[in-house]
């Protein structure tokens, strides 16, 4: 029993190996991208010394990563809270859940980065932008989620909730946010996946510190190895964030 | 100094046309009847408030046309405070008073930040923090800061999210006039680089001698309003190819110029270093020519400001271009090219390998034809903004359809490029200040007269204007 639980981690292990050694024999092949040693070395440098600090344009790469993670999570929050509350109020409202279903679509449908220009010429300010841009990023899927969520909601717990004279505001907390709270969660997950997509280009095309700008500037100097670090860097904080994710979705989860 | 004072020396005896302009009970006529009651000094303790006085009482004078009665009863109409907040509103009062002084007053402020695009044209601006410049003239604290591409370092300078900033020289006269953006003033008191720009081709392209082999040639410039994008016209017309017609021009920021050379997304560029040497070093590119060729002494990259941040801030305006010209002059001494280069070479500014920056600014390099070359003033800095550049910067922007109708040339060209400010700055850094501020200059062989703009315009066949 325990051998088998463990089975996809020798397979995942023998994987990466796999992986490595495409990648160093197609570098073998394509002389001009650079190897997994030099990756490795490249690597050790920066996480050597995540924090330091030459100057404004030279940070190292965990205080970077933790300015791209501050950005997310105060863009996060402020678009969750406007997607949630907006979401209820629609979910419980089928009429106006009708009428507006078709806008949040089309605006779900943009890419955030679309919205940049835009957004940078009506604030002026580049940070804030970014921050927007991030807020674009979190609102559409988790409004889309908790409207959906929030409307299929058992109509015996409703209907519980109204006999027992439940005050409105007592009940959106106690009934029908944890009633919806599975959906609402799962929407959260892709508001934050999208949101961490977007915030890598934002901060690139922006100049905010951030792993976006580390990628921005290795490439000014064509320092593949150093991008195809941050490439892993980035990929492994997503993946960390999802976990956070995870774990919320297993604790609000609940049996009919 | 007052002529009818007997004391020539003492400068608050001379008080009688330093009356308070907007008094109305005072005269400012020369030693008048009235004056003798006024008292002598009038409270103006410091040179500097004499320089105040003066410079206030000039402009007031200049508004009521000479008559002292009209501006004595204008003052008790409306009060000596409205009078002068009116007056502010359309003179820069505070600009002129900083300009008029020797010794700069208090700085607004001492941390700036100052845009810039990591190239080597951007020298100075870069080098004066390491090297401790900015701190030299009293702007302790003050932070470059680095931009991703023009439009964004338009936009940062525009949003007032930097004090300051490096600009191409055609930039500021661009923004003020409107063209590709929301018109906004600037002042542009200092060049940075002058020449250091070059022609770069791939390497499959060595046959290629002159603008002819180039038709179908795919090229790259920096920017739209960049002496790059300019130049490269201005030398392929001049050859007999049509910039619009007969070659495509993409913009890309620099640092993309050399992987679009390696994917061969591109035949060759006009761009800034160390992008034309990093070309070279990576094995994809040869240096074809190098704008000094076509024009010695063109004007490249500038510091730029905006009008608001110079009128807001006149003292720390003038503290920064103090330290810009003394950085440029310090950048154009051959034995400091080394020594500049190990300093703006790191992560924190310029991102490049010592070698290719040490190569650009010493000017002993490989042209990737297997030759070395040795050119000193492959890139060289001067500050002074001529405003005849300016001029020929606005001729072809008029000729390739980028500004259209009539142009006030001389009008812009000394609005934006503050040639008479950067004199002010290099005379007292000791620096010998040309004696005017529009010369003719040459061109591929070709005299530019300032003084004939629309005459010079004319005499391109090729021409979208």
């Amino acid at each position: 029993m325990n051998k088998k639980k463990n089975n996809w981690v020798v397979l995942s292990l023998l994987l990466l190996v796999i992986f490595i050694g495409g990648w160093q024999l197609f570098t073998a092949v394509f002389k001009n991208l650079p190897g997994p040693a030099p990756v490795a070395k490249t690597a050790w440098f920066f996480l050597s010394d995540p924090f330091y600090d030459n100057g404004p344009n030279d940070k190292g790469i965990g205080t970077l990563a933790l300015y791209s993670i501050g950005r997310l999570s105060v863009g996060f929050l402020a678009g969750s809270l406007v997607a949630i509350s907006l979401g209820v109020v629609l979910g419980l409202n089928q009429t106006l859940y009708k009428a507006v279903n078709p806008y949040i679509q089309v605006l779900r449908a943009i890419s955030p980065i679309a919205w940049m220009p835009l957004l940078l010429y009506s604030v002026q300010n580049s940070n804030l932008t970014a921050l927007l841009v991030v807020f674009m990023a979190s609102v559409w899927p988790t409004l889309a989620n908790t409207a959906f969520g929030v409307s299929n909601i058992k109509k015996d717990y409703i209907s519980v909730s109204n006999i027992l004279q439940m005050h409105p505001v007592s009940k959106v907390f106690k009934v029908i946010l944890p009633g919806a709270g599975p959906t609402i969660v799962a929407g959260l997950r892709i508001s934050m996946g999208s949101a961490w997509v977007a915030i890598v280009p934002a901060e690139a095309l922006l100049g905010s510190l951030g792993l976006g700008y580390f990628v921005w500037n290795e490439w000014n100097n064509l320092s593949l190895t150093s991008v195809i670090f941050a490439i892993l860097i980035i990929g492994i904080v997503g993946v960390l964030i999802d976990q956070l994710f995870n774990a919320l979705a297993r604790r609000l989860a609940y049996v009919d | 100094m007052c002529i009818h004072c007997k004391d020539k020396n003492d400068i608050s005896s001379c008080s009688s046309s330093l009356g308070n302009a907007f008094d109305a009970d005072v005269s400012l006529e020369h030693c008048s009847v009235s004056d003798t009651s006024s008292g002598p000094s009038m409270g103006l303790q410091t040179h500097e408030d004499v320089i105040d006085r003066a410079i206030e009482n000039a402009v007031v004078k200049a508004v009521f046309g000479g008559s002292d009665v009209s501006r004595r009863n204008f003052m008790k109409l409306v009060g000596s405070s409205t009078a002068m907040a009116v007056l502010s509103s359309v003179f820069p009062m505070e600009a002129a008073k900083a300009w008029a002084k020797d010794a700069p007053g208090p700085l607004e402020k001492k941390d700036l930040k100052i845009g810039f695009i990591p190239i080597t044209c951007a020298t100075p601006i870069i080098m004066a923090e390491p090297m401790k410049l900015y701190e030299k003239h009293g702007l302790t604290g003050t932070k470059v800061v680095k931009a991703a591409g023009w439009a964004m370092i338009r936009d940062w300078a525009v949003a007032n999210q930097v004090d300051c900033a490096h600009m191409l020289s055609p930039m500021p006269l661009a923004m003020t006039i409107g063209a590709g953006s929301t018109a906004t003033p600037f002042y542009m008191p200092a060049i940075e680089n002058i020449n250091g720009q070059a022609i770069t081709l791939h390497v499959k392209h060595k046959a290629v001698k002159e603008p002819k082999d180039m038709k179908g040639f795919t090229f790259a410039v920096p920017f739209d309003y960049s002496m790059h994008n300019m130049l490269l016209r201005y030398y392929l017309a001049e050859g007999g190819v049509d910039p619009d017609k007969d070659v495509k021009i993409r913009v890309l920021p620099p640092p993309e110029m050399v992987a679009n050379l390696k994917a061969e997304n591109v035949d060759g560029y006009l761009s800034p270093d160390p992008f034309n040497q990093r070309a070279v070093y990576e094995g994809v590119g040869f240096i074809f020519k190098l704008t000094k060729e076509l024009w010695e002494g063109h004007p490249c990259c500038a510091f730029a400001a905006s009008k608001q941040f110079a009128t807001e801030m006149p003292n720390t305006f003038k503290a920064a271009l103090m330290t810009i010209v003394d950085a440029t002059f310090y950048s154009h001494k051959p034995e400091n090219r080394k020594a500049i280069a190990k300093a703006i070479s790191p992560r924190n500014y310029l991102n490049q390998p010592e070698e290719v920056v040490e190569q650009v600014l010493t000017g002993v390099f490989p042209d990737g034809l297997g030759q070395t070359r040795n050119e000193p003033d492959r890139i060289d800095f001067n500050p002074f903004p001529w405003n005849s550049m300016a001029v020929w910067i606005l001729t072809q922007m008029k000729r390739w359809g980028y500004i259209k109708g009539d142009v006030n040339y001389k009008q812009i060209a000394e609005d934006v490029f503050l040639a008479s400010e950067c004199g002010e700055a290099m005379k007292k850094l000791g620096y010998p200040v040309p004696p005017t501020t529009y010369e003719k200059h040459v061109i591929m062989g070709k005299v530019f007269d300032p003084e004939k703009p629309e005459e010079y315009l004319k005499t391109f066949s090729i021409s979208r204007s």
